[in-house]
């Protein structure tokens, strides 16, 4: 069973600033005692979520909204594992396929070939897999012979291309995305959109944080009111 | 079950399936090697050809500086500088094992320990082009060597071991406090010569012992004695063993306590 349970969870990040980073202040604290004491007490925190809870299951579609700093990110980087709550607790069972960055691990001077074999294995595919879907790679991201070029002789939109058919390869019963992703011209973009909605429409949950209200409409069956890190209203549409 | 139980649980549930994503750190290590030599004709090999010039420099001098037969003096110094290339990176490396990955560690859930894993192999990569020159250099001065040369893939993997919780250690440590890198750095480097590396702890005369408190000189001992064919070091050996207990002990420990935190403090 696909799901998702989040209880209470909640985020802070601390801030070291030069004042606070360096090993000096520790010393001087524990040398001098009251006065940094009451410094080191109050280290600036920043609150990213405070005490969300949730629970999505399988067929849940979810559009998170919410102001700049509201958390969005944050809350996708939990549940996509990166981040582990400061309080509160989170449960996801199921492959989750994190679309927040699609191009993590991907080497500028390693050729496009190489970045496949690169950026599959860091999403946790075993090297036995990996050849079939080489080719399909190849083909859907229009490269051509640059396959065999180094990545930084790329276009922005070449490398882009290639970030996300590599992302997008196989299926995975949670999606999590920031912003829909848009790439390339007009008719790859149409080619890329038909190739994330049959990979959205493999997987269970949908989990998409965006700005833009009509998409979030058009593409999630519930939406999640981020406002000043506090869940306000999860609401069924 | 308690929140430490949990979190002890959840650290060793990380070193696991760490060890376990051999297809990851293995590629990790390379690039980065690969990376430092991309476009360069002879490659990794440049690796071998600096620590080469390095020894092929130092050892006629200090040999004369320490009055010592240069071709006894040669081989160990070739032998103890590449072992000790292997100690300092890993250490120097280990503190930024963590800092160097935040790429990774704030958008994807790898386990932590792959980052680690990862300096350790790159460290390995560059201690098997380095022990080229080894070779080279006890083929040339042949010096007698017996059954205790056996003992030297034992005691490499020993030094890698302890590379592991170095790496989580330090690791943690720099994440957390920026400074401790420079400090480390500047403790490695003075270790360079008070370390019996180009020197025989056996020069101190009377003071011999002193280089016994010395953690480094037995990891040095257990590769260094057998190409020497000299004894094993059996008490390098023991203390070589008990750091490694202790050390992985202390590093689990705040490894527990911490991990949760890496995240946001690189």
């Amino acid at each position: 069973m696909t799901h998702i349970k989040a209880s209470d969870i909640v985020v802070e990040f601390p801030i070291y600033g030069a004042k606070n980073r360096s090993i000096k202040n520790t010393f001087l604290y524990a040398a001098t005692g009251g006065r940094l004491a009451r410094d080191s007490a109050e280290r600036v925190v920043v609150r990213a979520l405070n005490g969300v809870s949730f629970e999505f299951g399988e067929g849940d579609r979810i559009g998170i909204v919410g102001h700049n700093g509201s958390g969005k990110t944050t809350l996708l980087r939990v549940i996509a594992g990166a981040y582990e709550p400061v309080g509160g607790s989170i449960e996801v069972s199921g492959r989750v396929a994190s679309m927040l960055s699609i191009d993590v691990g991907m080497d500028m001077e390693a050729t496009g070939y190489e970045n496949i074999f690169l950026r599959a294995a860091i999403m946790g595919l075993k090297p036995g897999k990996i050849p079939p879907l080489v080719d399909e790679i190849c083909e859907f991201s229009e490269l051509g012979d640059y396959i065999d070029m180094p990545v930084r002789t790329y276009s922005s939109g070449m490398s882009l291309r290639l970030a996300f058919a590599i992302s997008t390869c196989v299926s995975a019963d949670i999606i999590l995305m920031d912003e829909w992703l848009s790439v390339g011209d007009a008719a790859f973009s149409e080619k890329a959109q038909k190739r994330l909605d049959d990979l959205i429409g493999q997987a269970k949950i949908l989990i998409l944080a965006s700005h833009n209200e009509k998409l979030i409409e058009k593409s999630s069956n519930k939406i999640m009111h981020l406002d000043h890190v506090d869940l306000v209203k999860l609401q069924a549409i | 079950m308690s929140a430490g139980v949990q979190r002890i649980r959840a650290a060793l549930n990380d070193l696991k399936e760490g060890i376990c994503s051999i297809y990851v750190w293995p590629m990790l290590g390379w690039l980065e090697i690969k990376q430092r030599y991309r476009r360069s004709v002879l490659g990794p090999f440049w690796l071998t050809i600096s620590t080469g010039v390095m020894i092929g420099g130092m050892g006629p001098l200090y040999g004369r500086l320490l009055d010592q037969d240069t071709s006894a003096y040669f081989p160990y110094l070739a032998v103890s500088f590449v072992v000790w290339m292997l100690l300092a990176n890993l250490i120097t490396d280990a503190c930024t094992a963590f800092i160097s990955a935040e790429g990774f560690i704030k958008q994807i859930k790898l386990p932590f320990t792959v980052y680690i894993l990862r300096v350790v192999w790159k460290n390995l990569i560059i201690f098997g082009h380095n022990l080229l020159i080894v070779i080279v250099v006890l083929v040339f001065f042949r010096p007698s060597l017996g059954w205790y040369l056996l003992l030297v893939p034992l005691s490499v993997m020993l030094i890698s071991i302890n590379g592991i919780w170095i790496g989580i250690l330090l690791g943690l440590l720099c994440a957390r406090f920026r400074d401790i890198p420079q400090i480390i750095g500047s403790l490695v480097q003075i270790a360079f010569f008070l370390t019996p590396v180009m020197w025989k702890a056996t020069m101190l005369g009377q003071h011999q012992w002193a280089a016994n408190f010395n953690p480094l000189f037995h990891f040095l001992e257990i590769v260094r004695a057998p190409l020497m064919n000299s004894d094993p070091a059996l008490v390098s050996w023991l203390v070589a063993i008990g750091i490694t207990v202790v050390g992985f002990t202390v590093a689990l420990a705040m490894f527990s306590r911490f991990r949760a935190r890496i995240a946001y403090w690189v």
